[in-house]
């Protein structure tokens, strides 16, 4: 990726890494223009740039994994479904609400030799895209959508990969009337009932129910920098704190990384993201993910439909921290 | 002090009977009702079921009552009522999360959110779930999650219809991801409750929003709501602010979901256990011909077999 382009998005942590590589292409021009060398200073540059990109990324406090996880550049459902599969075909619409939702797509691809179904919450490109997709923020219509999906694979025997990547699902009037509770809740329900092996995988943001709505499955596998929430940490500090200016000190205590999920018992698989986040190096993270899926799938495949499913009851039964004394 | 002085002093110090009514309702002898604002006596009140008896308006119910309205004397057996709260994020916003816990157990006499058992209505057995708004605005955690689960399977294993009284403001923040996942957790039993062929009504009465919209309280095969209830998944005020217009003023009610198609009935309080005990038994199927119906309730009683009659 030309670093120019990725300077125009700049976290704001990411700015002593940015400026000791903005030196490094003024030692390298300056050198070239007077014809000197200076490989070995530029090495030695390049080194350091490397152990602060990693020092960086390896101590991000949980606000500062949201700002990766929403990423401009992060990718996206789409680029990993088509990075990863030998075959590709999108599948549209819920054949009820008369629209297909753009921020939910689908379809079925060929994962090593195996037809899949594949879905997950689609954010956009640029502001153009975003607004078609809603900014990855579902409808009704999108749960249904897909539902539909699953169920085919459900009867034809595919397994089922799901990405999330949401800021939650769509609060508007329009979601409202037509069942936004409804369609999430259907889901949550029959995700149990599906003899599919299901695996979910949190790619950059998981917002609350509209992330959960299609995240039941036997597998949940979190990339590094993605986070999953019980509530956006502004709503939170908004409601919590009465000052939406806390989101930090929310993102902080509600526990949202990949290593907080497992800790609470919830995510089964973390995914190692390539150095800079899943948007300095989209090959190597596609790369990973798709020998995380593969591993995950051949393991659910050597299971019963039946196993699988006992199984997905048992790993969300044992959910949650309580005491039991009489 | 002229006389003059000495009656308009008398007259400051307020009519009597307007103190002493205010001293009552704050004794709890009268209620006045926040939509109309006529006094009813509270004892006469709470034989209405908390139901205004001038506007029909529906007072907020807690737990312990709900349970006493629905469920017939001297039946209710609770559940898992050992179970309480803990703090796994060691949760703290303004106050700490196990502050608040404590707080709330004493101000509430409950361990957390909801209550659940077995009793019977009208002599049919069902599993009843009563969630507790007062308790952390029925928010759902850890506890909320596993008593209602535990209360399905029970279900399920008993072959009993559930019932639940859903009350809350969705899934409680301090608990992270362990509340979310409280949702999956439930419709998981409700998926294998459902498989068995039994049948769960949720009540929804105001408020029911968030997460617990997003999965039990839209999983009823049939579902009931109370008049005027606010039912949604996103609150009025988020919605707001996304369209950035007015909206409708009877956005969210439970009238406004049968409006379009959400739920299937609305049901005064004052009906609502007749109501929930005629669609329990009209999912019965039936053993006997209905003149020997009697008869054969007392066989059964006695132990003996009960011919089974097919549906034709």
């Amino acid at each position: 990726m030309a670093t120019t382009e990725r300077r125009a998005i700049l976290l704001d942590f990411e700015k002593p890494l940015a400026e000791l590589e903005s030196r490094i292409l003024q030692i390298r021009a300056l050198a070239e223009d007077n014809d000197v060398d200076v490989s070995a200073q530029i090495q030695q540059l390049e080194s350091r740039a490397q152990q602060l990109r990693q020092e960086i990324f390896t101590s991000l406090t949980p606000a500062q994994r949201i700002q990766v996880a929403r990423h401009p550049r992060r990718p996206s459902t789409l680029d990993y479904i088509q990075a990863i599969s030998d075959e590709w075909i999108e599948l549209h619409g819920d054949r009820r609400s008369g629209k297909d939702d753009l921020a939910l797509v689908g379809g079925i691809a060929r994962f090593h030799g195996h037809s899949v179904v594949m879905l997950g919450h689609q954010k956009g490109r640029d502001t153009k895209d975003n607004v078609a997709r809603n900014f990855g923020m579902a409808s009704p219509g999108g749960y249904r959508k897909a539902m539909r999906l699953m169920e085919h694979a459900n009867r034809f025997k595919m397994p089922i990969f799901t990405f999330i990547d949401t800021p939650g699902a769509w609060a508007g009037l329009e979601a409202e009337e037509m069942g936004q509770g409804e369609a999430i809740a259907h889901n949550l329900r029959e995700m149990f009932r599906l003899d599919s092996p299901i695996i979910c995988t949190v790619i950059g943001e998981g917002g609350s129910g509209g992330a959960l709505g299609i995240g039941v499955g036997d597998r949940l596998i979190m990339f590094e920098h993605s986070v999953y929430t019980v509530a956006s940490p502004e709503a939170c500090a908004a409601i919590l704190w009465k000052d939406a200016s806390r989101a930090s000190q929310a993102a902080e205590a509600l526990k949202i990384t990949a290593w907080d999920l497992k800790n609470l018992g919830i995510l089964d698989y973390l995914l190692p993201e390539p150095t800079g986040g899943a948007h300095a190096n989209p090959i190597q993270a596609a790369e990973g993910l798709e020998s995380a899926l593969l591993e995950n799938l051949e393991m659910l495949l050597a299971m019963s439909p039946e196993q699988r499913k006992q199984e997905r009851y048992r790993k969300f039964r044992q959910i949650g921290v309580f005491s039991e004394v009489a | 002090m002229s006389l003059f002085d000495w009656f308009a002093n008398r007259k400051k110090e307020s009519p009597i009977s307007q103190d002493r009514q205010e001293r009552e309702i704050a004794d709890g002898l009268w209620t006045k009702c926040s939509e109309c604002g006529v006094l009813t006596y509270t004892k006469d009140l709470r034989a209405n079921q908390m139901v205004c008896p001038e506007c029909d308006h529906h007072y907020r119910v807690f737990s312990d009552e709900r349970i006493s309205q629905l469920v017939d004397a001297d039946t209710w057996q609770p559940l898992n009522e050992q179970l309480a709260p803990k703090d796994p994020l060691r949760f703290r916003d303004r106050k700490a999360y196990s502050d608040r816990l404590r707080d709330m157990q004493h101000k509430t006499n409950l361990k957390d959110g909801v209550q659940t058992g077995i009793g019977q209505i009208h002599g049919e057995g069902i599993a009843l779930g009563v969630m507790d708004f007062r308790f952390m605005g029925g928010s759902m955690g850890s506890v909320v999650g596993e008593k209602i689960t535990r209360l399905i399977e029970h279900a399920t294993a008993a072959q009993l219809p559930v019932v639940i009284v859903c009350a809350s403001g969705g899934a409680r923040m301090q608990e992270g991801m362990l509340s979310l996942m409280q949702m999956a957790k439930i419709s998981a039993a409700l998926e294998r409750h459902r498989d068995s062929r039994l049948l769960y009504m949720p009540i929804l009465s105001h408020p029911t929003t968030g997460g617990v919209t997003a999965s039990f309280a839209m999983l009823g095969d049939i579902i009931l709501a109370e008049p005027d209830a606010t039912i949604g998944f996103a609150g009025r005020r988020v919605v707001e602010q996304t369209l950035r217009e007015k909206l409708p003023d009877d956005f969210q009610t439970a009238e406004y979901l049968l409006k379009h198609g959400f739920i299937d009935k609305i049901v005064p309080r004052t009906q609502l256990k007749d109501t929930v005990v005629q669609l329990i038994r009209l999912h019965q199927i039936p053993t006997q011909s209905p003149s020997l119906n009697h008869v054969s309730l007392e066989s059964a009683a006695n132990g003996q077999s009960v011919q089974i009659k097919p549906v034709i």
